[in-house]
């Protein structure tokens, strides 16, 4: 039997419990555990996109019992290239944290491996209870990434984002309470059938459904759900948020995943009811969170507002529902995931040389290292912003070229203004910190700031650098996501698999 | 009649669990959020239907249906559901108790006392 569907769940988890014990063995000891759990992630990861590239569609059963009765793991190419983007990032994550801030947070590491530990069985599962464990698991390890070491501000930041989640968990939890009540099963591809199967209930199936899509919009930062970011995100410690800028793709993730899988065009009534909704609350919270970018007034708010846009895009991108245009948005996907974490990275190393002015938008004197970091940041804001010819300018391409006919004129116009209000936001941003002020005199506070180290630069530079590998190899990725997209709409497909897949040691239960 | 009396629960703590939570203070909000936990816990529940007396675990001389059995698997997420709401409970305990000895003030927005509403 082939375990390798587990093992981005596993591996984590060993490592982390591995790191708790041995904490007290000094830092070193845990950065070989650490590095070596995310090394053998990325293997892992690696084999199942390769796996997944070929077409097929595999199920695995946790401890062996039939996908209706037990839980289900099902890898395709969407959840494979999930777990890979999480992989990616997590590696550029580890190594800017790696630098010093894993000595001043306090169980750094074992959280690390936790929170990595529940965004892959979060991409993983066929099982929507599984989902909310998951869930679950990685947000108290995100809790504990977030407040570790936290003090006054972040505290008051930190019981906002505890209190909302724990609030998101609850409504999740009544939702699958009345699910399980209306059909009798946890597991998507079964619920599938008898959503199809079951027309009296169709009304009250998708009322319990919509409060479950409250929950995803809430992790994903839609419309009227995402005022607890900016907030939220600025307050956490950059190696962290770097990571955290995959959950709200896990929310976009998880929207896909359930409502195409769950009311897929056989659905009866309820089939694909939720995508015009979505399409206009994508739409509404691009433009929104595009006056955010411009409006910014801190380095680190402005970027947490383009996570947001980033996540309206995917919106858009998903709920025009084509195969074509989920795999446009699992390419922008990808790319948002890494420039939006290498621009948290950037933004933090420029904030250190800055003294008192902190993040704040003002022109100081000049920074030391002002060349670097000013090269960095022009690469990572061409990329958000999709200029050519980095990787966001082939993602809104696909996406734009992903559009149907019928709906071109807005979905165009509000695509291209958003970014011609991104790239205008990032030339004022960047202007202003790297090129004004340079006959001020220098503030005695920011006189000596430290250098950035090494390995902070080189995380940034590898986030980028995945953008760059994007760009080089966009044919095949794309290729990759196109057949992706296809694959999550063919939902028998998914049926079939799930039914076919029976327990290899235990007979069969009647 | 027993349907009603747990509705009614349930509802009742609900409004009394989104009353609290809306309220300024940390100590009201924790509460509010685990009568609202409550209320979960009862409605995942009643998915698996009201029956009094009826075993969860299959046993030889019944038939092996829904007449003669309750649902288990509401059970077993109610108790996970459970877990993961006492752990939450204590988390957000430590998190209010450390802003409140931080910000000086248990106001959800940790403003100084004397200018909150």
């Amino acid at each position: 039997m082939n375990h390798l569907p587990v093992l981005p769940i596993l591996i984590p988890m060993l490592a982390g419990a591995l790191i708790l014990l041995l904490e007290r063995r000094g830092i070193i000891v845990q950065r070989i555990v650490a590095w070596t759990s995310i090394l053998a992630l990325l293997v892992v990861a690696g084999l199942l996109v390769d796996r997944a590239g070929e077409g097929g569609l595999s199920v695995y059963l946790i401890g062996d019992w039939p996908a209706r009765l037990g839980i289900a793991l099902l890898v395709d190419r969407v959840a494979a290239l999930m777990v890979m983007t999480t992989s990616l990032l997590a590696v550029a994550s580890l190594l800017y944290a790696c630098a010093n801030w894993d000595r001043r947070a306090l169980h750094f590491h074992a959280l690390f491996q936790l929170q990595l530990a529940g965004l892959n069985g979060a991409f993983l599962t066929g099982d929507l209870f599984n989902l909310f464990v998951f869930f679950e698991v990685l947000l108290i390890a995100s809790y504990g990434l977030m407040l570790s070491g936290g003090r006054s501000l972040r505290m008051r930041a930190g019981l906002h984002y505890v209190v909302f989640n724990i609030m998101a968990s609850t409504l999740f939890l009544i939702a699958l309470g009345l699910l399980y009540g209306l059909t009798g099963t946890l597991n998507m591809a079964e619920m599938a059938a008898r959503v199809a199967a079951d027309p009296a209930d169709q009304a009250i199936i998708r009322s319990a459904s919509a409060i479950l899509l409250i929950v995803f919009c809430s992790k994903a930062a839609l419309l009227p759900l995402y005022l607890w970011l900016p907030e939220t995100y600025s307050r956490t410690p950059a190696a962290v948020v770097a990571l955290f800028t995959v959950m709200t793709k896990l929310g976009v993730y998880a929207v896909l995943r359930v409502y195409t899988l769950v009311f897929a065009a056989g659905a009866g009534e309820s089939a694909s009811w939720v995508w015009p909704w979505l399409l206009g609350a994508g739409v509404i919270t691009l433009v929104l969170a595009s006056l955010g970018v411009l409006a910014g007034r801190t380095l680190r708010g402005t970027v947490a507002y383009l996570v947001i846009a980033s996540a309206a895009t995917l919106f858009i991108a998903i709920s025009m529902h084509t195969g074509a245009s989920i795999g446009a948005g699992l390419y922008y996907l990808a790319h948002s995931t890494f420039v939006t974490a290498a621009l948290y990275l950037i933004v933090d190393l420029v904030r250190r040389q800055r003294g008192a002015l902190a993040d704040r938008l003002a022109a100081s004197a000049p920074m030391p290292q002002r060349t670097l970091l000013g090269l960095l940041f022009l690469i990572g804001a061409v990329s958000v912003a999709g200029l050519p010819p980095l990787s966001g300018f082939i993602g809104k391409l696909a996406l734009l070229g992903s559009v149907p006919a019928d709906q071109v004129w807005w979905i165009w116009a509000t695509i291209l203004i958003t970014s011609l209000m991104t790239v205008v936001a990032l030339s004022r941003v960047g202007s202003q910190i790297f090129w004004r002020g340079q006959n001020d005199p220098v503030d005695p506070a920011t006189t000596r700031p430290t250098a950035p180290r090494r390995l902070e630069v080189a995380a940034a530079i590898m986030l980028l650098g995945f953008g760059i590998v994007l760009t080089v190899a966009a044919a095949p990725i794309l290729d990759y996501t196109a057949a992706a997209g296809a694959q999550i709409l063919a939902t028998d497909e998914y049926l079939d698999q799930v039914r076919a897949t029976l327990p290899l040691l235990r007979a069969p239960s009647p | 009649m027993m349907e009603l009396a747990l509705a009614s629960g349930i509802g009742v703590l609900t409004a009394a669990g989104v009353y609290l939570l809306l309220r300024a203070r940390t100590f009201d909000v924790i509460l509010g959020l685990t009568l609202l936990s409550y209320a979960t816990n009862l409605l995942i529940f009643s998915a698996g239907r009201l029956a009094v007396g009826k075993p969860p675990v299959l046993r030889p001389e019944l038939a092996e249906n829904l007449q003669n059995h309750t649902d288990p698997l509401p059970q077993a997420l109610v108790l996970t559901a459970i877990v993961i709401a006492f752990a939450m409970t204590a988390v957000t305990i430590v998190v209010a108790m450390r802003s409140r000895s931080d910000n000086r003030s248990d106001h959800v927005d940790a403003r100084k006392p004397g200018c909150d509403a």
